[in-house]
């Protein structure tokens, strides 16, 4: 498992390829369906107004996102009342909800990894070449597991969109993942998806 | 009449939430064996394990998507479901305050989460049914959003994968469904089928069908060997855990068949991911105890 430090250079970006097991290592921020819809209409589409502390909240998120990376997770918190935040369980949410917005993001920011669960699509591959930056793969579902690689919760942006949603700052400690997107063109999803088809094809006996 | 059963529910959830059922955990344990050590597949699976056994021990959610709650209750006469609907939530709102769910209830309209678990009368989703005898069965499924939204319903005939309206249409739906699923609805999965209903029951009875346990064989023959044949071929498409390539994609079949229209013909697949959380409460002489 290779240890990787957040932020990401682009050379060492380009020398990770799919299936390379690495270990991340420094601030991550988590952002999902509210976040990437938010950013995009704000910031990139500009398609609606900032309002409220929307502007605060770009510049404080820009320099961590700048050769960043950002996690497909709604976490479980636990602290809310005492703002003492602590995840209890923080595994992926599946990324390919934010296939519409996720290459744009990544050009605005500079943003180098994006961890999450099931892949992306074509765009994102897209990004991935010309960021350039990769596809990080954790295991859904191990919540219990990956939440002990956080190691501090710096805090959160954007509550307002409730505890899954927001944007939490986090320090990770050997956070383990695979590279199945990288910054060559390659995606292990597309290759599991066009190999399941022939299989389907052979097993229902049609051509589709 | 209806006893105060609020801790009771309480650890009906802690345990749905944290402790996975052991024939799901058994038939993980057995997808491991048949993996390459090594590879991705069996990476994925190890660490899968490990994170069950950690959120057992640590009585921390399996996976932070705690899903929607659903609850089916079968009663005695006599039992006042607005009192039992009354404690669920109340033990909802507790749960989340201990962490044991996460808040997840989010105004459609808004965006808003109400930030403890409770919306409207569907959120948690309660189904009530009175039954003969004294015994009061509570279970609970917490299924989430990944493996909801890749769940699907055709209406056959389906000529695109030129299914009929026969259990070889059936046959050629639910792996068209497991392929369009890949590795997102987090595989290895368990496959609920429900044939026949309407839109609206065919998808409750697919979701209830997978309160069998995975060891089970279904009653009716044809179905069970339909079970089995599914299981395999759907093992063939090499997906594999999360989506890497692998040997087992899903790691049950359950199929259920209701009457339909003359008109409608449902197959509905409601795709579980390997989190597979359910629980089952029984009380019965004031006794609780939990499977």
């Amino acid at each position: 498992m290779r240890p990787i430090t957040i932020p990401i250079s682009d050379e060492v970006i380009r020398s990770l390829k799919v299936g390379d097991p690495v270990s991340l290592n420094g601030v991550m921020v988590t952002g999902r369906d509210a976040v990437h819809k938010w950013l995009f209409e704000t910031f990139i589409a500009k398609t609606r107004l900032p309002q409220g502390d929307d502007l605060e909240v770009y510049e404080a998120i820009k320099p961590l996102l700048n050769g960043g990376v950002i996690y497909h997770c709604g976490p479980v918190v636990a602290g809310l009342d005492t703002k003492e935040y602590r995840f209890v369980a923080a595994g992926p949410t599946t990324s390919s909800r934010e296939e519409p917005y996720q290459g744009e993001v990544m050009r605005h920011f500079n943003l180098k990894g994006v961890v999450g669960k099931g892949g992306m699509g074509a765009k994102t591959l897209q990004a991935c070449q010309e960021v350039p930056g990769v596809y990080f793969h954790t295991i859904g579902g191990a919540a219990s597991w990956l939440a002990q690689s956080v190691q501090r919760v710096f805090g959160v942006y954007k509550l307002e969109f409730g505890v899954p949603e927001a944007m939490w700052v986090i320090e990770v400690r050997d956070f383990p993942a695979v590279v199945t997107m990288d910054a060559h063109g390659q995606s292990q999803h597309a290759e599991i998806e066009q190999r399941s088809r022939r299989v389907l094809e052979q097993l229902i006996g049609l051509e589709t | 009449m209806t006893p105060d059963l609020t801790p009771h529910f309480l650890e009906l959830i802690r345990l749905a939430a944290t402790d996975l059922p052991p024939d799901v955990e058994a038939a993980l344990q057995r997808a491991l064996d048949q993996e390459e050590p090594g590879s991705a597949a069996y990476g994925a699976l190890a660490t899968i394990l490990k994170n069950v056994e950690l959120s057992r021990a640590n009585q921390t959610p399996i996976c932070q998507d705690t899903g929607t709650p659903i609850f089916y209750v079968s009663h005695p006469e006599g039992w006042s479901t607005r009192k039992l609907r009354q404690q669920i939530e109340t033990a909802v709102v507790q749960a989340t305050q201990k962490s044991y769910l996460r808040p997840n209830s989010v105004d459609a309209l808004s965006g808003k989460n109400s930030g403890n678990n409770l919306g409207g009368h569907y959120f948690p989703t309660i189904h009530f049914e009175e039954v003969e005898g004294e015994v009061l069965t509570v279970e609970l499924m917490l299924k989430g959003g990944g493996c909801e939204n890749v769940g699907a319903q055709y209406s056959l005939p389906y000529e695109a994968l030129k299914a009929g309206r026969d259990l070889e249409g059936v046959r050629r739906v639910v792996l068209d469904a497991v392929y369009r699923a890949q590795g997102q609805g987090c595989a290895p999965g368990i496959l609920g089928v429900a044939i026949g209903g309407d839109r609206g029951s065919g998808y409750y009875a697919s979701k209830e069908v997978l309160f069998r346990r995975l060891d089970e064989e279904n009653d009716n023959p044809e179905l069970a060997q339909l079970e089995k044949r599914l299981t395999e071929e759907a093992n063939r498409l090499g997906i594999g855990p999360m989506g890497f390539g692998g040997r087992t994609t899903v790691l049950g079949t359950k199929i259920t068949a209701l009457h339909r229209l003359p008109a409608s013909y449902f197959v509905t697949v409601s795709y579980m991911c390997w989190a597979y959380r359910r629980r089952r409460m029984i009380w019965q002489n004031g006794r609780v105890s939990f499977e």
